[in-house]
């Protein structure tokens, strides 16, 4: 059986909220589905996203996440102005079937089982 | 969490610039088993003569927050004094079966994977109410994980003033300089927690970034 990637664009994730976009990660990722951001999450966005992950394991068939992205990067003047940062490409899966063999600034090496 | 979140945290950042307290809040964070227990037990040790708990191979050792007000640091005529706030381990994924690999039993591996995921809700939550952090990393790890990315972004976007601890450089192959590398905008301190190597180096660096 073949596992379903859901790659969504950076137009897409800017339409969302911050809600909606990590229901929409977890609902897929409790599916067993890997989820891509073009754009990725801010790191508050992130720290809701484990926050919201740690209450919805429930130890038999979701044990978390497994996330990897590339570093945050500060785009504009007004971007570090206000403590915005723009997230960068981002894979989420679930923790028992992504796996991260290697990361670096700008390479990023899963395996899906 | 838009444009008004980041104006708050500008203003909170401003108003700890002019208005310094007389004790400051300062988290220790990390992955599990970074040693962040080991490295408050020592700077307790050092200054109260008394300890916060029990560090453990097994990870989530730590489950809830732990805080322990009044620590007088003083170096070289620079004092500063800090409540440490011990936090559990931050993960992404917590199960179970992994502390079933240290001879725990089914029943007890669930209790502890429980109390380890409101843990991390609570190391999340304090972000909030402090004034400064110390990020623990192992120095035998690679610090390029998802967790270490995500607690430094939330501290910069938050403003809070940081300090990078590469701990266990007792080891032999430990190398802060990976650590440095991996994050060039912050100030990375080597020690070993464990043993006390380079702590000197540590509390001056707690006294000049956080006093």
């Amino acid at each position: 059986m073949g596992v379903q990637m859901n790659l969504i664009s950076k137009e897409r994730l800017s339409k969302m909220s911050s809600m909606e976009k990590i229901r929409m990660i977890l609902d897929s990722v409790k599916e067993g589905k890997i989820v891509v951001l073009e754009t990725g999450l801010t790191p508050e966005e992130e720290a809701k996203l484990i926050e919201l992950t740690m209450l919805e394991i429930d130890h038999e068939n979701f044990v978390g996440i497994e996330v990897e992205s590339y570093p945050y990067r500060e785009k504009s003047i007004f971007s570090k102005f206000f403590g915005k940062k723009q997230g960068r490409l981002t894979v989420i899966g679930p923790a028992n079937r992504l796996k991260t063999l290697e990361k670096q600034e700008d390479l990023i090496k899963t395996l899906i089982t | 969490m838009g444009l008004l979140s980041g104006l708050r945290k500008r203003l909170k950042f401003i108003y700890r610039l002019l208005f310094r307290k007389d004790k400051l809040k300062i988290g220790i964070y990390g992955p599990p088993n970074a040693g962040k227990t080991t490295l408050a037990n020592r700077i307790l040790r050092d200054w109260l003569g008394d300890i916060m708990g029990s560090p453990s191979e097994i990870p989530h050792e730590t489950r809830r927050v732990k805080l322990r007000e009044g620590v007088k640091i003083q170096v070289d005529g620079k004092s500063v004094t800090i409540d440490v706030v011990d936090t559990p381990g931050l993960a992404t994924k917590i199960d179970f079966h992994d502390f079933l690999k240290f001879g725990m039993g089914e029943e007890d591996a669930k209790r502890r994977a429980k109390e380890a995921t409101e843990g991390v809700i609570e190391a999340i939550k304090w972000l909030d109410d402090l004034d400064g952090i110390l990020l623990v990393m192992d120095a035998t790890e690679d610090p390029f994980t998802q967790v270490n990315v995500t607690i430094v972004g939330n501290i910069e976007a938050r403003k809070l003033p940081l300090i990078i601890v590469a701990n266990k450089i007792d080891l032999p192959n430990a190398s802060p300089a990976r650590i440095k590398s991996a994050f060039p905008q912050h100030q990375v301190v080597p020690i070993s927690a464990l043993k006390g190597i380079n702590i000197d180096s540590l509390y001056k660096a707690i006294a000049e970034k956080f006093g």
